[in-house]
């Protein structure tokens, strides 16, 4: 975790997708024209809240085991950076709607769901600040990490696909990489993805590392 | 004890604190009942979309009210009383299953009242009301659990409804969803997909209470 080169791999990766996605070719498709190149920003950001949400989880499930602080910390910095990136995922494709839907937000069933999944990790900030004793705090947060944690696999991978949404991949659409993903797309989307989900994981090791130093600050 | 036996034997006290204390059944039954009057006369007549969500609203609040006090109403000498005699599975699965109970009874009181005050057709009767019972069977398994996590903070009841609603919203769009079916009269084979759902997130959450409550209660 403290090696630099992973960090280095994501800014570059990056940086190579902004530069990349900005210049490199892309299929012209009506309605979506020039704006697809959101693809590349637009997606991975959800992967990246995706991926922090499910380290935090998995990070609560060891506090339930270890009752170790870090590890609760770890799962509140995660979460912490994950809600950044929904909120980063939402404005990126509301521009993206405005554009190519005639609305920012369109009554999409995948975009109520972003919307819910995002108020759900919320309340567990919220839940957090409510709770004074510290190891109270860890334990009973954790648990709602947990509980909450396969409702938004539910909400965001079953109910869009149960109803017509405007997202390729749901009701009956065919996902992006289906037809319209080429090979030129697809030569920046899965570095972006990657270096996204890098940065991501570097934000929150960042502030769990302050997190770290504070504590030991107030030991001291 | 076995865990049959201990579930049985605290759903027995469950029943017999509730009829004790008449107050919470019959404050929440009156709590439905004047919500439904209050949406009446303000509304007066309704088209049947918003028939149907109105519906499920009320239900919402009227079962976050019956159930956030679970946990809440046992004080802290008796609740660790429970946990010297009972194993958490035991202590969780009667309170889960008494509150569906409570939820089935509520639900069904509040949906004959309110097709009484608001006339509005319904295609399959039947098949609405098993929507209605699955219902109060979800929102019982869900805020069961969210009910013993909030109790734990101090101010728990407006902390009920942030943790609750979000966790709520997928069960209630499939729920308003098969209803929906069942008032427009549709085939029933085209709302088994919701069913499914509805039932895959129901025994989710359940075996997720089963494994998180033992963490919950230790103090």
């Amino acid at each position: 975790m403290y090696k630099s080169w992973w960090k280095i791999l994501a800014s570059v990766l990056v940086l190579y997708s902004v530069i990349g996605g900005f210049l490199m070719d892309v299929p012209h498709l009506p309605i979506l024209h020039e704006s697809i190149r959101n693809l590349y920003f637009h997606v991975p950001m959800w992967f990246t809240m995706i991926i922090l949400y499910l380290v935090s989880v998995i990070y609560s499930i060891k506090y339930l085991g270890s009752a170790d602080e870090k590890h609760d910390l770890i799962s509140v910095e995660f979460v912490n950076a994950g809600v950044i990136f929904g909120f980063f995922g939402l404005i990126t494709g509301m521009i993206w709607a405005n554009f190519t839907w005639g609305e920012p937000w369109p009554n999409d069933p995948k975009l109520n769901s972003a919307a819910i999944s995002t108020l759900m990790y919320m309340a567990y900030l919220v839940l957090r600040n409510s709770l004074e004793e510290e190891q109270k705090r860890a334990r009973i947060s954790a648990i709602y990490n947990i509980f909450a944690f396969p409702v938004m696999i539910v909400l965001l991978f079953v109910l869009p696909r149960l109803t017509d949404s405007l997202h390729p991949g749901n009701g009956g659409n065919p996902g992006f990489g289906g037809y319209d993903l080429d090979n030129h797309m697809r030569l920046v989307f899965y570095p972006a993805c990657l270096g996204w989900i890098l940065i991501g994981v570097w934000i929150a090791t960042l502030r769990y590392r302050i997190r770290i130093i504070e504590n030991k600050q107030l030991a001291e | 004890m076995d865990l049959f036996s201990q579930v049985k034997f605290l759903l027995h006290k469950e029943v017999v604190m509730e009829w004790r204390s008449k107050y919470a059944l019959n404050g929440i039954l009156l709590y439905v009942v004047s919500t439904i009057f209050v949406c009446y006369l303000s509304f007066k007549q309704i088209p049947p979309i918003t028939w149907n969500a109105l519906f499920w609203i009320i239900m919402l609040f009227a079962s976050v009210n019956a159930i956030t006090k679970s946990f809440i109403q046992e004080n802290r000498s008796r609740q660790i009383y429970y946990y010297t005699i009972a194993s958490p599975q035991a202590i969780i699965l009667s309170k889960v299953i008494y509150n569906m109970g409570l939820m089935l009874l509520l639900s069904s009181i509040a949906l004959v009242f309110y097709m009484l005050v608001f006339k509005n057709p319904i295609g399959d009767p039947l098949y609405y009301l098993l929507a209605v019972l699955l219902g109060s069977i979800s929102f019982a398994a869900v805020f069961t659990m969210i009910s013993g996590i909030a109790s734990k903070a101090n101010n728990s009841g407006s902390l009920m409804a942030i943790l609750s609603f979000p966790v709520i919203i997928p069960l209630l769009i499939v729920l308003i969803k098969l209803s929906k079916n069942a008032m427009d009269g549709l085939d029933r084979s085209v709302s088994l997909n919701e069913i499914g759902v509805l039932a895959a997130i129901n025994i989710v959450v359940i075996t997720a209470s089963l494994l998180l409550f033992p963490f919950l209660w230790r103090d």
